[in-house]
């Protein structure tokens, strides 16, 4: 059990060599690689946080396209709908007009066909009136001479 | 296993003396330099860094290997008990702190080994009648340590402090500045504590364990396996322990010194 001072000193000579050399050439690169990779590991977790915001935002947005999609796809079917009715209105107006016109035309051409068949008998009645007045006188009429009465007659037909 | 023909007496003396240039037995020489104790320190320390300047050269931010791994525990193991204690900058303080952990658990290590091995090579292979090979079972390995230790407190002292503000704690600490003997007894015991304590307590772990390994090799060849076995399980501890108590005293030491009471 011994202490030397020779060795002490060369000891503290040695350890102060190897503390040099881990200070300079051993501590600086590991402690330089360990930053390094939590800085990685960190702009990593930083990425993907961003990441899934994005599809968080993402989602969100294709969320709301739908929506409105639907919204509109809503509206087009309303307006449609809408317009169909309006069609089938229209068309209804349409007919019964044309069926009103159609009724009337009849109507008038009855009308007409019965105030010819009336202009038809009243000249008729009028001839045979002529007629059997001529009958009736045993003599001609002169149809010119007696127009005025003859035309009397035929119209209080 | 003692050599046939001598005493365990003289089996422990011999295992005990140092390879060295010369042999007295003052107990602190002031010309022998023990050269088993500088040799294997050395060879150790230089394994220590060329192992770590190794994985340091091949350092990558990207995945570790192995040995990088394992580099990267120790340097942030050290590097978080620094930064624990110590609140200056750990430029030279983490680095001093790696190199004394590794270093002194290296030295317990060698406490590991079969105690009649190194000697026996030592003489059988270099011809060397004494060989120790436990650096930190030798007072001289510790308390250069401790005396390193030491001057970094002073240093850390005056930086911290100031010259003026050292002299002045050193003076007018704890009792103020009536009582200036009194504080400087005091400090001086405190101050020359620490060293005396760091180098002494893992002198006196390891040169127990490698003592009780010479005792057990003093017993019949089958007697030796469970009490050598026991023994050397309980030094992985104790080798791990002293290690880090070492290192941790230092940093708690110089950190103390830098800062303000």
């Amino acid at each position: 059990m011994q202490a030397s001072i020779p060795s002490i000193v060369g000891q503290m000579i040695v350890f102060g060599i190897f503390v040099w050399f881990t200070m300079k050439f051993v501590w600086p690169p590991i402690t330089r690689a360990m930053e390094e990779r939590r800085q990685k590991i960190a702009d990593g977790l930083a990425a993907a946080e961003k990441g899934a915001r994005a599809l968080q935002d993402a989602s969100a947005k294709s969320e709301e396209a739908l929506k409105a999609a639907r919204a509109q796809a809503q509206d087009i079917l309303a307006a449609a709908s809408k317009q169909a009715a309006q069609l089938i209105e229209q068309a209804k107006v349409q007919a019964q007009q044309e069926a009103e016109r159609i009724v009337a035309k009849a109507h008038e051409d009855v009308q007409r066909e019965i105030a010819h068949a009336r202009e038809d008998l009243r000249k008729r009645v009028g001839e045979l009136a002529v007629i059997g007045a001529a009958k009736i006188l045993k003599r001609e009429i002169d149809a010119k001479a007696h127009a005025d009465v003859l035309n009397e007659l035929a119209a209080r037909v | 296993m003692a050599d046939a023909g001598h005493s365990p007496a003289e089996y422990v003396t011999h295992h005990l003396k140092h390879w060295a240039s010369s042999h007295d037995d003052a107990f602190i020489s002031v010309e022998a330099w023990h050269f088993d104790t500088l040799l294997v320190s050395t060879v150790l320390g230089l394994l220590f860094l060329t192992l770590f300047r190794m994985a340091a050269v091949r350092a990558t931010s990207g995945v570790p290997g192995k040995l990088q791994n394992f580099v990267e525990i120790l340097v942030d193991f050290v590097d978080n008990a620094v930064k624990d204690a110590f609140h200056g900058s750990r430029d030279f303080l983490a680095p001093l702190a790696l190199t004394i952990f590794v270093w002194t658990f290296l030295w317990n290590c060698m406490d590991l080994i079969p105690v009649d091995l190194p000697p026996m090579i030592a003489k059988h292979v270099f011809g060397l009648e004494y060989f120790r090979a436990v650096p930190s079972a030798d007072m001289s390995a510790t308390f250069a340590l401790s005396l390193s230790v030491f001057a970094l407190i002073i240093i850390y002292s005056v930086k911290g402090k100031g010259v003026g503000g050292f002299a002045k704690e050193f003076l007018t600490h704890p009792f103020g500045a009536k009582l200036l003997p009194a504080n400087i007894v005091l400090n001086t015991v405190e101050l020359l504590a620490k060293p005396i304590s760091l180098a002494l307590r893992l002198f006196g772990n390891l040169y127990a364990g490698e003592l009780i390994f010479i005792l057990i090799a003093l017993l019949p060849w089958w007697a030796q396996l469970i009490p050598g076995l026991g023994w050397a399980i309980f030094h992985i501890l104790v080798v791990t322990l002293q290690a880090f108590i070492f290192m941790t005293l230092t940093i708690v030491y110089i950190s103390m010194a830098y800062e303000h009471h």
